[in-house]
């Protein structure tokens, strides 16, 4: 057994250049969609809850079909389906092609969590805070916007810190779209200089850069502005 | 805990109730109106006419449907029959106009129903600022105004959970106003509270009743009728059993229902 291997950290010297652009490339991809997710997600559950049965409808089943859908199909889908085959392109460039085909389909799959998780959030919030807000003469989308939503983000921050670590973790799928990020580095580099113990902490070690930040300023930030009833 | 609250403060602003219904006319007509839960009946062939500036205590057993009569006053529960009007207009289906029309009815609920992630100023000036389009700084004026009124002017900058009880339904009482609505609703307002802050909320409503703010008040609280109504509408199954002055009824009721819930109720 050649033991060396085991302390071996010198591809990451050789490929510092690619190891911090496929980083960079995760971090890009995994911004993005966060922010979208946010906002898709957030629509999402205004419709959800809305009381107009056709968007109530509409969202549920847009959730069962993209939450219960495997992320590789979703992102095949779309540069496959989309791309190679209905011939959407959004960009000239080939990489910028891909990261926004990718972004695109990680963000309707991740939306469909977010929507959950701010589902779930909305029902901490008492029905009498909505009746008050309708008392007062507020329609349903400001009642919604300016005393339904901030409580039930706050009371989904904690779940909405999980899907976002989910995400982050599920980004590593996104390389099946022909988009190059840690995870299509790290296995570049396995077929180069061999499966060994360094690359796979090196790499391990950069995703916990991301998550183990987004875990701890999640759950700081549900208590810091947990709303007190 | 300051009670400032009490009646010679209120009476000197006479800007409660907007003019347009002279007082003494209807101002809310209930006809014919029907809700069902499903199966359940639970307001049947309603007919109600409350008068500009009239105070009406609404009284009856539990589940007798009183707390659905306000709600659907206001329409946060649509209805299946007849009509209800405020100062002359219908409130229509659920949309942006009833929302509007909505305001004109001030609603306060047994549970406060504060907003909670706002400070209590937060609370008094969403309405008018999103509903009414006031400026912020008048709205704010016009908000201190009034929490000042009702005694929690040192709370403005306060969020609900800081606030006793009493408190807090003083400023939901003060976020209602400040919509400046024709009729306020007050379903059961006082009977979430400890004994000790029942007569601060009472002192503010019986402010607002010598104000001539025209008031449909769903309460047991038999002092308060006596003091500041001039119906007293007892209500059991679904039915307005007896409508008479507070007078007649507390001491002379007419009806065996109505004696026998009296009963009850006097007993302890
Ligand atoms: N959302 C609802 N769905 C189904 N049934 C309801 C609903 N709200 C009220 N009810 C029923 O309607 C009837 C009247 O209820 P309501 O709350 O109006 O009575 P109440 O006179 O206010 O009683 P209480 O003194 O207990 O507050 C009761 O039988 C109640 O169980
Ligand atoms: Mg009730």
């Amino acid at each position: 057994m050649n033991w060396d291997v085991l302390f071996d950290f010198s591809p990451f010297g050789k490929e510092s250049s690619e190891v911090l652009q496929a980083f960079w490339a995760t971090v890009r991809l995994s911004v993005m969609t966060g922010v979208l997710s946010l906002v898709f997600g957030t629509v999402l559950v205004a419709m959800r809850v809305s009381p107009t049965p056709v968007l109530r409808r509409a969202g549920t089943v847009y959730v069962n079909i993209f939450r219960n859908t495997p992320l590789t199909l979703i992102l095949v889908f779309t540069s496959l389906g989309l791309h190679d085959t209905l011939g959407i392109s959004v960009s000239s460039g080939i990489s910028a092609n891909a990261y926004w085909l990718a972004v695109f389909g990680f963000t309707a799959y991740t939306s469909a969590f977010v929507c959950e998780a701010l589902r779930a959030g909305i029902n901490t919030v008492p029905i009498g805070q909505a009746e008050a807000a309708r008392a007062i003469g507020l329609p349903f989308a400001q009642s919604l916007r300016l005393v339904i939503l901030p409580q039930a983000f706050r009371a989904s921050i904690a779940p909405l810190g999980s899907t976002l670590i989910a995400m982050i973790k599920n980004s590593t799928v996104v390389s099946v779209a022909g988009y190059i990020e840690s995870a299509g580095q790290m296995k570049q580099m396995f077929d180069d200089y061999g499966a060994t113990l360094p690359i796979f902490l090196g790499f391990a070690a950069a995703f916990m850069v991301l998550t183990l930040p987004a875990g701890l300023l999640t759950s700081y930030l549900a208590k810091r502005l947990a709303v007190v009833r | 805990m300051t009670d400032s609250a009490g009646g010679p403060e209120l009476t000197k602003g006479g800007d409660v109730a907007p003019e347009d219904t002279p007082v003494g006319e209807p101002l809310v007509v209930l006809e014919h109106v029907n809700k069902y839960f499903g199966e359940l009946h639970v307001l049947k062939d309603i007919d109600l006419t409350i008068n500009r500036g009239e105070v009406v205590v609404v009284i009856g057993p539990s589940g007798g449907g009183k707390s659905t009569l306000c709600r659907s006053i206001n329409r946060l529960e649509p209805i299946d029959g007849g009509t209800i009007l405020v100062d002359g207009a219908k409130l229509p289906e659920e949309g942006k106009q009833l929302a509007r029309l909505r305001a004109d009815v001030g609603m306060v609920f047994q549970s406060f129903n504060l907003f909670a992630h706002k400070t209590i100023l937060q609370n008094v000036t969403l309405g008018p600022i999103k509903v009414r389009k006031v400026a912020k700084a008048e709205a704010e004026k016009q908000a201190m105004e009034l929490l000042e009124r009702v005694g929690i002017a040192a709370q403005a900058e306060k969020f609900p959970a800081q606030l006793s009880g009493g408190q807090q339904q003083r400023a939901a009482i003060a976020r209602a106003l400040a919509m400046k609505p024709k009729v306020m609703l007050f379903d059961e307002p006082t009977s979430a509270l400890d004994p000790e802050m029942v007569k601060e909320v009472l002192d503010v409503m019986t402010g607002l009743a010598a104000d001539g703010m025209t008031m449909i008040v769903v309460t047991h609280e038999m002092g308060f009728a006596r003091r500041a109504a001039q119906k007293v509408v007892f209500m059991a199954d679904g039915q307005i059993v007896e409508e008479s002055t507070p007078d007649e009824f507390f001491t002379n009721a007419r009806t065996e229902r109505a004696r026998d819930f009296l009963s009850k109720i006097l007993s302890h």
